[in-house]
């Protein structure tokens, strides 16, 4: 189909001149917190085949994790989680068609990050 | 167009031809997240450190292998559409192509390893 708008159609944001915004940056943060979680899953699957394997590969494994540096990836891997799904559940509300002017979007960006944080420290005080 | 309605619109539709599939799935899955990821974290996360009969015999109850094993198949299955996005977003031509796939292997190999590890347990 010929384009009769060419030329002055809207342009994707260039990173050069893009001014940050908490959406961007909430938004970012959603999908590096998604790919990051693989690793997280691949610690899991791993302690699972311990446990399944035997009792010494078990010791080893487990003993890694629950490490002060698996601890600390642990954690980042709950953190990743609530914030993905607290992220996610704004991707639901906005698909309902609510929250999407600048102001509301900002409110519930604060909520996720907030919010994140707080589930985090819930779960590590439950568990 | 006039008597055809949005949803028969869309079917069949979009650069895939698969139409809203790829983001009902999605959509979905992250709903059914919102509801395993609890159930989840809270059975397994406790089994961390402990010692390796006590985690057999907890991964042996009904409410942490069911947990686990759901947290494995919709949550690999709900990365694997993430992934998919983030390549088509930033890969073009054959790396692409490669790339799908072998995310693909990654998801359903690891979910497979988990699966038959929780298996191996419970029996």
């Amino acid at each position: 189909m010929a384009d009769v708008n060419r030329g002055n159609r809207p342009l994707s944001p260039h990173l050069q001149i893009y001014r940050k915004q908490l959406n961007s940056a909430t938004s970012i943060l959603n999908r590096i917190t998604g790919i990051a979680l693989l690793g997280g899953a691949v610690l899991v699957v791993w302690w699972l085949m311990a446990v399944a394997t035997s009792e010494s590969y078990f010791a080893t494994v487990d003993g890694l994790m629950t490490s002060v540096l698996g601890d600390i990836v642990m954690t980042l891997c709950v953190l990743a989680l609530w914030y993905h799904a607290l992220a996610g559940v704004r991707h639901l509300v906005w698909d309902m068609g609510l929250g999407l002017d600048p102001e509301d979007a900002d409110k519930m960006g604060w909520g996720i990050i907030i919010g994140s944080f707080a589930l985090t420290f819930l779960t590590i005080i439950a568990i | 167009m006039a008597y055809m309605t949005d949803r028969k619109r869309v079917i069949g539709l979009g650069s895939a031809k698969s139409g809203t599939d790829h983001f009902w799935k999605t959509t979905f899955t992250s709903v059914a997240l919102l509801i395993i990821l609890p159930m989840f974290l809270f059975s397994f996360g406790p089994l961390l450190g402990e010692s390796y009969a006590d985690v057999q015999a907890a991964l042996s109850r009904p409410f942490p292998a069911v947990s686990a094993a759901l947290m494995l198949i919709v949550g690999f299955y709900h990365f694997r559409l993430g992934i998919q996005m983030v390549i088509e977003d930033y890969m073009q031509g054959l790396s692409r192509k490669i790339a799908i796939i072998a995310m693909a292997c990654v998801s359903y190999g690891l979910m497979a390893i988990g699966l038959v590890s929780l298996a191996q347990i419970a029996l």
